[in-house]
């Protein structure tokens, strides 16, 4: 009995080891791409993107600078937010007045149907991102932002994600 | 032949895991918010229901009784997680949406329930049988319920969207999910009487 049991234990952890193994690279290398990916969305063209850097602020871990001709161009910013249903991760392209040039989602738990409608790309929420520079609030509560309808909690914490973003970008140059 | 595509119908129509057993409830109430999600949820299953039904065939008769239910969960926990594993690698996409439900294959019923109640007494290739069967009949069920809170929900079918704007938002949270199941439930169990 016992040694069924532990030798059937063996075999399939010998089985997990050795798939564990092939599919260790493949796995790293498509969040990396994903990550690259995410991050030239949300930058402007040209320029060279450095590597990931590590930050220690509020709900941001890491950056990334886009250099254009030995200036900085622009920022991309990962910045992570409460939502409705979990963590509320984007990729956010900041220029360095702190104005915003693009967004985008990296990871959600939100409702499908509701809040989850905040990675629809053309919808108008997030088009209005794309070159945002006013009071980062929905409009709910007196803020720029207009909510997606029936998700104001979602609204509430992109723009909170997209604001720390700014914030940071912001306190980089006065460093 | 005509008895092993028995094998196949049976769990397509009369021992359909979702509408005639109600087995493994939990998946199909929360992954069907789309008829793709449906649809991968269900290929995701079958893929771990066919590989557990015909290894544990394989090894019941030597499996001692009064451990063969954490056996049979070592096994079935190792496809998953192979499974979780060349999803992650091959298909993030896919495995972005179903994420957090790929671990919960390991308690669905429906496998442990076609171990028992199957793959134990029956020889391998038969119970390979009975996972295709039960797959398909599990696949489709998750893929029609997908496709009716689709169409109510989002006004689309597999991501096609055929009217502007929302649907009946009711149907892609919980409570349409019980409604369309109860619902399609009433219907196949009464088709399936005439």
């Amino acid at each position: 009995m016992v040694l069924c049991l532990t030798g059937v234990c063996f075999v399939c952890a010998a089985i997990l080891g050795v798939v564990y193994a092939v599919t260790k690279d493949p796995i790293e290398a498509a969040a990396e791409a994903e990550a690259r990916a995410a991050v030239g969305r949300v930058l402007p063209e040209g320029g060279e993107i450095s590597e990931a850097i590590p930050a220690d602020a509020p709900g941001i871990k890491e950056y990334y600078i886009q250099n254009l001709d030995g200036s900085v161009l622009a920022y991309a910013v990962k910045s992570v937010s409460g939502g409705f249903g979990g963590d509320l991760v984007l990729m956010v392209g900041v220029l360095p007045d702190g104005s915003i040039y693009n967004t985008s989602v990296l990871s959600h738990s939100e409702t499908p149907g509701l809040g989850a409608k905040c990675t629809e790309e053309k919808s108008h929420f997030r088009e209005q991102w794309k070159g945002f520079s006013g009071n980062f609030a929905v409009t709910k509560d007196g803020g720029d932002v207009d909510a997606i309808t029936a998700s104001t909690i979602t609204s509430r914490a992109y723009t909170r994600a997209v604001a720390q973003a700014s914030a940071f970008v912001v306190g980089l140059k006065e460093d | 032949m005509a008895n092993k595509l028995s094998i196949i119908a049976k769990g397509i129509l009369k021992e359909n895991p979702t509408f005639v057993l109600v087995l493994g409830m939990c998946p199909t109430l929360a992954t069907t918010t789309s008829a793709m999600n449906g649809l991968e949820m269900g290929l995701a299953t079958m893929f771990v229901l066919i590989l557990s039904n015909t290894v544990i065939s394989l090894i019941a008769p030597v499996v001692p009784d009064k451990v063969h239910i954490p056996v049979y969960i070592v096994v079935i926990a190792t496809f998953v997680t192979v499974l979780q594993l060349l999803m992650q690698a091959f298909v993030p996409d896919v495995y972005r949406t179903l994420g957090l439900f790929i671990p919960l294959i390991v308690v669905n019923c429906i496998i442990l329930g076609r171990a028992e109640a199957f793959a134990g007494k029956n020889g391998a290739f038969d119970s390979a049988l009975d996972g295709i069967g039960i797959g398909i009949g599990f696949t489709l069920a998750l893929t029609v319920i997908g496709m009716v809170r689709e169409i109510l929900g989002s006004g689309s079918v597999f991501g096609w969207k055929f009217i502007a704007g929302d649907g009946i938002l009711a149907f892609v949270m919980a409570p349409g999910a019980f409604l369309v199941l109860g619902y399609l439930m009433v219907l196949f169990n009464k088709l399936k009487k005439k």
